[in-house]
């Protein structure tokens, strides 16, 4: 295996450093993210409030690494949603073919005729939301790419001599689903999963934003951004704060994900959706 | 190709059913009571009991779909419980002005991202080719309603030549409404231009390198005269793809921005729908956009046919 390239160690040291900034965060935050203080307003950045502080008096930094958590934990939970239902989809449409095949994918051809937030906003305006539930929609909605990207690798692999040993020597299907065809999809299947994790943080974020993600008090980035709408004249770095770490993390990620497709997967080296 | 238009169509008949059928389930399926959730937990009996009255919730619930469905067809889209008007008029008002800043952004988007990707396509691996390159992985970076915040920090706030928000009429004069629509669409179009900028360099570049190409630069045709009449043409088949695709993200992105500067449209209805758990309105709002965007996928689809015959007489490529 080549040298890693250096995206993926800049990227993944970027990333790593926040999510250690979200790990520890209760341990960093030098407030509590909760605590008011009428008297010190939206105060400008100062070496007492690093970041300033926001319209209750709350501590910006603390909230942004209490969000942190939130923020990273919803995009990367988003994901993991997506792969826990589209993989096995994938590869039972792809082993399977056929009825199965058709079945699968004439759902998910339904599913990709929303729009993708709307597919958010549909399940989050059901019920009161919560971030967790954030997460599940956001991940409902990048189940058919998982499912696309799985079913291909899997078309490809079943006709591969090993896992025609496989059936000769008379395994069942699920075996040689996990254990044969599984193990050997993988590559490109965390190659987009690295990148889904950027669009979910993002995704997760926008949803939060239009206050449909994470409640008050409790907060991330994007719910921190339009709680300082209304003072951005008067205090802009309660928002420019939060959205630069976003973007940071975002650029990240991305990064990551460029690194490990040329890492793992060179045939993938074209545009990505 | 008629015979094609008229499966996409019938296609498309058949998600909006099916979609009704979702978005009227999803609403059953709600934990709780909805009369309750609509007039909130301190309400008494009998408010409660008014409102089940009004919406008719106490029939069974195929009888509340096809009376639902069945408005639907007649044009009929029911009674915004929030505002107690018909829904249909506030929907058909909202959508014109979600057209205008989709239809200028997308038009935006296009030409500008084309323009871009061409560009450095053509000086691939100069100076302008990774200024753009870096230029767009930063712009996808960065989420719609972050550059709706630093646009009205920056032209509303700092440098006050622009309003940060609302919405003027063109009755209002030509004027007041280009104010009040250039940073709602600025912010659509960076948040968007870097895809299809990327996707036509790479088409570009690889369109470049054909035999054709080289043909006809052999032929002796100026520079210029390749890339616009040979290259660009083909170049561009998988850009409209992923303009449809992007009619999608911008359909988001219209509900972040409405919402950001207080833009009256649909995507700004429907969060405001939710935000007073006006359930009418909301599922009227949902199957509106999924009618929407099924159109301009299938508008995509076509056009997509009508430059690569392939299609068109084999089975349609997802």
């Amino acid at each position: 295996m080549a040298a890693p390239p250096r995206s993926l160690l800049v990227g993944g040291a970027v990333f790593a450093a926040v999510a250690l900034c979200a790990l520890l965060g209760p341990y960093l935050a030098p407030y509590p993210y909760d605590e008011m203080n009428i008297m010190t307003r939206l105060q400008p950045p100062s070496p007492t409030h690093w970041f300033g502080t926001d319209e209750f008096g709350r501590d910006v930094l603390s909230r942004m690494l209490f969000g942190a958590r939130i923020s990273l934990l919803m995009g990367i939970g988003a994901t993991l949603v997506s792969l826990a239902i589209g993989v096995p989809l994938g590869l039972a449409a792809g082993y399977y073919r056929g009825r199965v095949d058709e079945t699968i994918m004439r759902m998910i051809d339904l599913l990709i005729s929303v729009p993708p937030i709307l597919m958010g906003l549909l399940i989050l305006s059901m019920t009161p939301p919560n971030p967790w539930k954030t997460a599940f929609a956001v991940g409902i909605i990048y189940v058919p790419i998982m499912v696309r990207l799985t079913r291909g690798v899997t078309l490809e692999l079943a006709s591969e001599e090993f896992v025609l040993a496989a059936r000769a020597r008379g395994e069942r299907g699920w075996y040689i689903l996990g254990a044969e065809i599984l193990p050997n999809a993988w590559p490109p299947i965390i190659v987009e999963s690295a990148l889904r994790v950027t669009f979910a943080i993002m995704l997760g974020a926008a949803l939060s934003f239009l206050g449909l993600g994470v409640q008050p008090p409790a907060s991330d980035w994007g719910l921190m951004i339009a709680e300082a709408r209304p003072f951005i004249d008067a205090a802009p770095w309660v928002a420019l704060a939060p959205g630069t770490v976003l973007c940071i993390t975002v650029i990240a990620v991305n990064l990551m994900g460029d690194g490990l497709r040329d890492l793992l997967d060179p045939r993938l080296k074209r545009g990505r959706g | 190709m008629l015979l094609y238009t008229l499966k996409r169509l019938a296609y498309v008949a058949v998600i909006l059913a099916v979609m009704s059928v979702l978005i009227f389930w999803a609403t059953q399926v709600m934990p709780g009571d909805v009369a309750q959730m609509i007039v909130g937990q301190f309400a008494t009996d009998e408010q409660v009991r008014a409102v089940r009255a009004k919406l008719r919730l106490d029939d069974p619930v195929y009888v509340q779909y096809l009376r639902w469905a069945g408005g639907l067809l007649r044009g009929d889209l029911g009674l915004s419980l929030m505002m107690d008007r018909p829904i249909a008029p506030l929907i058909a008002e909202a959508i014109q002005r979600s057209a205008v800043l989709a239809g200028i952004s997308i038009v935006l988007i296009a030409a500008l991202g084309i323009w871009l990707g061409v560009h450095s396509a053509v000086r691939k691996g100069k100076p302008i080719d990774h200024a753009i390159s870096v230029g767009s992985y930063f712009f996808i970076s960065v989420p719609e309603f972050f550059w709706a915040i630093v646009v009205i920090l920056l032209f509303a706030g700092y440098l006050g030549w622009l309003p940060a928000t609302g919405y003027a009429a063109l009755s209002e004069g030509w004027w007041q409404w280009l104010k009040h629509i250039v940073l709602p669409v600025a912010t659509l179009v960076l948040g968007l231009v870097a895809h299809v900028s990327r996707l036509t360099r790479s088409s570009m570049i690889e369109t470049m390198q054909s035999q054709y190409v080289t043909a006809a630069r052999a032929k002796g045709l100026p520079e210029s005269v390749v890339i616009r009449r040979h290259a660009l043409r083909n170049a561009l088949v998988p850009t409209i793809t992923v303009l449809a695709i992007d009619v999608g993200l911008l359909m988001g992105g219209i509900v972040v921005v409405e919402t950001v500067f207080s833009y009256p449209g649909l995507g700004r209805l429907l969060i405001f729908a939710i935000e007073q758990k006006d359930i009418p309105m909301v599922q009227a709002g949902i199957l509106t956009v999924t009618a929407v965007y099924a159109i301009a996928n299938l508008a995509a689809d076509l056009l997509y046919a009508f430059f690569n015959p392939r299609i068109r007489y084999g089975r349609a490529a997802a």
